[in-house]
């Protein structure tokens, strides 16, 4: 095992007895149990992890958090790899492999370093101007710079993890499981609300886990946070959970929550990978904690550059040092803790920096006395060193902190903290549209007032309101007044509490640390590490005027990327403010946006993908069809048996053969998936004809009758044959598709408009299954197996329905016809189904009876010339336009879509008109879409006239036919068309949109 | 003429009763089964006092007006499903007749009676995981304190739409679902009960 | 997602509902229509508003049941300020 050098002897919450096996970069390591990566790659003297996004600069771990915006990894390998994850958020498993990234041919030696050189060629705004000119600009660069430029890489191979997706539902959330957190979970939960407390890390705590001598009660922190955890599992209505990300508030108190169930174990775990939350709560404590900003100093970027409080937080909790001796560079007191808990571990503090005169605070005092250096009113200047920091260079700072004097001070260290000062964590507020305002006291933006229609409130540090006591009164004080609002007021306990904190000074803002040489001119100030953008870069977006700050994000793409800017966007719009002259308030603030921290897609699916990505909807002779080899067309959500192939037989052999035999003698066909409702009341006729174009009230109870029904714009939107069942009862059939559309449409116009009417709507579509038979010996079959009802033409004439038992099963017969052949349609039990059609295949027989699919019905009704909506009609189409002028209802005063047909543009005589199309050559069969042309060109545009909407070669016709709208196309029959495409033309002749004069009558 | 007609149900083709006999009811945590062939009488009507009094007539039990509550009387129970329409539903009368009951004991009135159980079939889910498990596709709350027996509710389950019946507190629900989504939820069941110990009920 | 108060059901999750388009506008009565211009009758058909602020909207409870009904949605913040059964009338809001 190879030494951690940078592992401080004793502490944190690691199990030195554990130690982690994990390669990065083909390199193995080891860390501990409880490391996460960042804390293993520093205490193994890792500090280069990365190359920069544009510049390909070396760069280093900068935090230890979700705002990790350097130390970006892919980890896992083939099918598990995964790109662009936050090296600090990745908890160390035995066997991790993971790799830096944005670098070719290696880390070490990255060619795009080149980049770096080049950069006053690549300025910020170079893709955006790209994209303007020159003209092609964008298509020249794009290869380069996409190659150049990249994050990590997605694994192209099937996600072998499975995710879970829940719903969950409180009285109080609670985001954040730090000291606020905890005290507010604990209050609530004891007043016996339904509480949910997520946080983001691997165990509750928050800061406290990287606090070295701090008390709650007189306790350590550490025995608090033990009692806190198990008092909260002990509660039945609090769930806890951890590794959980809240990374989307939405309306109405909904989070989206993603919790990572197996990452910190890896591709050896079974069981989801990782679980998405949808939790509605009745109030949300947003208690987030706040974000330290880095300073922006010249080449700030350095490896070995970090924040002073993620120096703390991996002395503290991963008992490691970024380094062996320490420079830090701070505008605040905080800072100077960190300095005293590194020395307190052992680590070797060279100097703090303070760009403030004359610290006094209770925490500089401490420092002092502990033999700290404090160097006041300086600034470091510059960094030195290329994949590790080698030395700094500090000198005195102007009266006004826009420049340095004296001479340079060299302090030789491997390590440069800075804090500019914090910025609560407000992203979680602002997602709500809330806003956030500007802060004078502590330099930062603060939650605003909560959005109408949300209930949640921020509190400490996710407020600026900093220091341990707080945290606890203000997330007791929220927890107990949040239970109490939904019933729960008998809080027990008290607010715990903690001593007091060190005296402290405010902060002093020094938006850019200047140095020796004017920005931009020397050295990068980088203000967003992952876009490398730096302070020349707002300055340039200045002076080309993209001067607020959505200009300015998207001219510098600061912000962006996995990290969103969380270091980075108060430094930018202050320094932007600067540079304007005016307030940062003024020059606008950001607007958070979901996700906070990236999350995988797999986990919005969840256990919906491939067959459950949408329901598959079987009719009850499903299995029928899928016994006989039947390959199904998705219709709506409907899987219908499409063609059923005999062996060797290809689809369009299946097809003639299905068509010649109905035809010719009987076929079979499942017809289930038909919409049906059921309409009952004194009312029903009434309501028929207004949403029907035809009249309805003279139709005599046991027969049928076919309708289109209209949208108030006059267009078709559906039709079907409806029976009279009594007086005032009637059996609607609408499309496949149509059916819950037309039922929403009768609700509707019922209750908003007409709801005096007396009717009621039922949707009975699957209340029957439907078995059509179709052809000449269609009469044949059924007269074997019908029980109770004479079949003959006399008796059961076209458009009537009987009841009657079919093979002993209780069966109502229409006498209507979608074939233009011979037809029942049985309308059977769904539980008897297989039954009867088995009993109708075994009857049929004798006359060769053939089950057909959805492809031959196609065929069949289009031989006959009958329409299918939204195939021949796109809601442009009228009834008219389709040529069924007979089915308006001249005599009705009132029906849907009357008016419109009275409009100048319905009335005109020359819209697009429903014809056929029969090609010169009979065996070219034309592509549905084919656009049509009275005179062709040599090569587009030419005036297209309409185009085709069904097109099929017919066995029984034994030529192609084709269905067309073309404009005025009843008033050019017999005319030749042209409809150019693959390559070539192809003539046809307008013809009328029936193509089996001679074959058998629907009523034969 | 063919031989004997066997009624089939819509999962029947997954041979559940041989998966019932096999599976691990006492251990379970998790209990799915089918409870084929419910009668399910669709009634139409103002839910007025005359409408009230034709379905006590008939079913014994009063009409729950309350949304999304239920009533039972004897063998029958009734499901609120909108402010004019409600199923009766039973698991051993005879739907036609029902149905005809129902007609006459409405005769006179507005109301329409319409035999709907040939369209769904139920499934019912129980056991101590069974919260857990809905809350893996239905976004309603299922807590015992907001959702109990007595209580029904129209709603979506995963991706299908269900009328669900909390018919007892242990806790066990009955999952009201048309015939063609019948094999996605239950395939579905199957897809998330992976994490729970899960087994198969008859019914 | 949006959080929709049934006027029957109560709260629902938004994926219960279907949006249907904007409330109260009523159908010309058969004599208004015979009177009633091309254009006016396109205004019916086809004109709507789009206000920033409360939108007075016609939902469904699409996945539950079945009923119509009025919603006042705010289209900045997504606040519901009132729901409320069909054939009553649009509530008077205060200017916000």
């Amino acid at each position: 095992m190879s030494a951690q050098k940078n592992r401080v002897a004793t502490g944190g919450r690691i199990d030195r007895s554990k130690p982690v096996r994990f390669s990065f970069d083909g390199k193995t390591y080891y860390g501990y149990q409880g490391d996460n990566l960042a804390s293993a790659l520093l205490a193994n003297g890792v500090t280069l992890v990365g190359r920069s996004f544009k510049y390909h600069r070396p760069r280093g771990i900068v935090t230890a958090g979700p705002e990790e915006p350097n130390a970006l990894v892919e980890i896992g390998t083939g099918a598990y790899r995964e790109p662009n994850t936050r090296a600090p958020q990745v908890e160390l498993y035995d066997g991790l492999v993971t790799q830096s990234q944005n670098r070719w041919p290696s880390l070490d030696f990255d060619i795009g370093a080149v980049n770096s050189v080049m950069s006053r060629f690549i300025p910020s705004g170079f893709y955006y101007k790209t994209f303007k000119w020159p003209k092609d600009g964008w298509l020249f660069y794009e290869k380069f710079i996409r190659r150049a430029a990249g994050l990590g890489t997605g694994s192209t191979e099937t996600d072998p993890d499975r995710y879970d997706k829940v719903y969950g539902h409180c009285d109080v959330m609670v985001v954040g499981g730090g000291p606020a957190g905890l005290a507010a979970a604990l209050a609530a939960g004891r007043a016996g609300a339904r509480v949910v407390l997520a946080d983001e890390q691997s165990e509750l705590g928050g800061s406290l886990l990287s606090e070295r001598d701090r008390t709650i009660d007189g306790k350590p922190v550490n025995e608090w946070v033990e009692a806190a955890k198990a008092e909260l599992a002990g509660m039945p209505e609090v769930r806890v959970l951890t590794r959980t990300t809240a990374f989307a508030y939405l309306d109405a108190n909904m989070l989206s929550l993603v919790e990572r169930l197996t990452d910190h174990i890896g591709p050896t775990a079974t069981g989801p990978r990782q679980r998405l939350w949808r939790i509605r709560a009745k109030e949300v404590i947003l208690a987030t904690g706040a974000i330290e900003r880095p300073l922006v100093y010249s080449d700030n970027d350095r490896p070995g550059c970090m924040l002073a409080s993620a120096a703390r937080i991996y002395v503290n909790r991963y008992g490691t040092t970024p380094g062996q001796r320490v420079v830090i560079m701070t505008n605040n007191d905080t800072a100077y803790q960190t300095a005293l808990d590194l020395t307190a571990a052992g680590v070797s503090v060279a100097a703090v920096v303070d760009l403030r005169a004359n610290p006094t605070g209770g925490l500089p005092q401490a420092a002092r006395a502990k033999g700290i250096e404090i160097i006041d009113n300086s600034a470091i200047t510059q960094v030195k060193g290329n994949k590790q920091v080698r030395e700094v260079e500090v000198q005195s700072l102007t009266s006004d902190a826009t420049g340095v004097v004296g001479s340079a001070r060299h302090i030789y260290c491997d390590t440069v903290l800075s804090s500019g000062g914090w910025q609560p964590t407000v992203h979680l507020h602002s997602q709500t549209r809330a806003k956030v305002v500007w802060d004078d006291g502590i330099q930062a933006f603060i939650p605003g007032p909560i959005m109408p229609g949300q209930n949640n409130r921020s509190i400490s540090s996710a407020r600026g309101v900093f220091g341990l006591d707080a945290a606890l009164k203000e997330g007791h004080q929220a927890g107990a007044e949040a239970a109490a609002k939904f019933g729960f007021s008998n809080v027990t306990g008290n607010a715990p509490s903690a001593e007091a904190e060190p005296e402290s000074q405010p902060l002093r803002s020094v938006w850019i640390v200047p140095s020796n040489v004017p920005v931009g001119q020397g050295g990068k100030h980088f203000v967003d590490y992952q876009n490398d953008v730096t302070a020349g870069d707002v300055k340039l977006a200045h002076r080309e005027g993209y001067l607020s700050v959505e200009h300015l994000k998207r001219y510098t793409t600061m912000g962006m990327a996995t990290d969103q800017g969380k270091t980075s966007n108060v430094n930018a719009l202050a320094i932007m403010a600067g540079l304007k002259n005016v307030s940062i308030p003024e020059v606008g603030t950001t607007t958070f946006r979901p996700p906070y921290t990236p999350v995988t897609f797999g986990v919005f699916a969840g256990p919906d993908k491939g067959d459950y990505l949408d329901p598959i909807r079987k009719t009850a002779l499903h299995s029928w069809h899928t016994d006989h080899g039947a390959p199904f067309e998705c219709v709506g959500q409907w899987h219908r048996a499409w063609y059923y192939p005999k062996s060797g037989e290809s689809m369009h052999d299946a097809v003639n053969r299905e068509v010649k035999a109905t035809r010719d003698s009987v076929g079979i066909f499942d017809a289930s998936t038909l919409g049906k409702i059921d309409i009952q009341g004194p009312d029903a006729a009434w309501f028929l004809n207004m949403v029907y174009t035809n009249a309805w009230t003279k139709l005599e109870p046991g027969k049928c009758r076919y309708g289109f029904m209209c949208g108030e714009d006059g267009m078709v939107f559906d039709d079907g044959v409806t029976s009279r069942i009594s007086e005032n009862h009637f059996h609607m059939t609408t499309t496949t598709g149509g059916a819950p559309r037309v039922l929403s449409w009768l609700e509707e116009w019922h209750q908003c408009e007409w709801p005096d009417k007396q009717v009621y709507f039922t949707s009975v579509t699957e209340q029957w299954a439907v078995i059509a038979l179709n052809g000449p010996n269609a009469r044949k079959v059924l007269e074997k197996v019908v029980e109770g009802i004479d079949i003959s033409e006399e008796a059961f004439p076209f458009m009537t329905w009987r009841d009657c038992k079919v093979a002993g099963v209780k069966t109502r017969i229409f006498r209507i016809s979608f074939t233009g052949a011979l037809s029942f349609e049985l309308n059977i039990p769904p539980s008897y189904a297989l039954q009867v059609w088995r009993a109708l295949m075994d009857a049929g027989e004798e006359f060769n009876i053939t089950p057909y699919g959805t492809e031959a019905m196609h065929v069949l009704r289009a031989e006959k010339g009958f329409v299918i909506v939204g195939q021949e009609t796109d809601g442009t189409m009228t009834p008219q336009d389709l040529g069924f002028e007979w089915i308006i209802g001249k005599a009705k005063p009132d029906f849907i879509g009357r008016r419109s047909h009275l409009r100048s543009d319905t009335k005109r005589t020359d819209r697009k008109h429903l014809v056929g199309l029969l090609t010169e050559n009979p065996t070219e069969v034309l592509p549905e879409g084919a656009q049509v042309v009275e005179h062709v060109k040599d090569k587009p545009p030419m005036t297209m006239i309409g185009h085709v909407t069904s097109s099929y070669w017919s066995p029984n016709a034994g030529r192609s036919i084709a269905m067309a709208v073309i404009k005025d196309g009843r008033n050019r029959m017999g005319q030749t068309v042209y409809l150019p495409y693959e390559g070539k033309v192809v003539a046809a002749k307008i013809s009328k949109p029936t193509f089996l004069e001679d074959g058998a009558p629907a009523n034969g | 003429m063919a031989n004997a007609y066997a009624r089939r149900s819509a999962l029947q083709h997954f041979g559940l009763t041989a998966a019932a006999a096999k599976g691990d009811v006492a251990g379970a945590d998790l209990l799915i089964g089918e409870a084929a062939h419910r009668t399910i009488v669709n009634i139409r009507g103002d839910g007025g006092d005359a409408f009230k009094a034709a379905v006590r007539s008939v079913t014994g039990a009063e009409l729950p007006v309350t949304p999304n509550t239920t009533a039972a009387a004897g063998d029958f129970r009734i499901l609120w499903l909108g402010p004019t329409e409600w199923w009766v539903v039973s698991a051993n009368v005879d739907s036609a007749k029902l149905a005809d009951d129902l007609r006459q004991a409405f005769n006179g009135q507005h109301a329409a009676v319409i035999d709907v159980s040939e369209s769904r079939t139920v499934i019912n889910v129980s056991g101590p995981s069974a919260r857990d498990v809905l809350a893996r596709g239905c976004s309603l709350d299922l807590h015992p304190r907001v959702f109990g027996p007595g209580q029904c509710a129209q709603t979506g389950l995963t991706k299908a739409n269900i009328l669900l019946d909390q018919v007892s507190d242990n806790p066990s629900y009955d999952i009201y679902i048309l015939k063609s989504f019948a094999d996605y939820l239950w395939q579905w069941f199957w897809l998330v009960g992976r994490d729970f110990k899960f087994a198969i009920r008859a019914h | 997602m949006l959080l929709i108060s049934c006027p029957y059901c109560g709260p629902r999750d938004e994926h219960e509902f279907a949006y249907g388009h904007e409330a109260h506008i009523a159908r010309p009565t058969l004599e208004q229509q015979q009177t009633m211009s091309d254009a006016e009758w396109a205004d019916y058909l086809f004109m709507r508003k789009n206000p920033k602020g409360v939108h007075f909207e016609r939902w469904v409870h699409s996945r539950g049941c079945r009923q119509w009904f009025n919603v006042a949605r705010h289209t900045v913040t997504h606040e519901i300020v009132k729901v409320y059964k069909m054939g009553e009338p649009a509530p008077k809001l205060e200017q916000k």
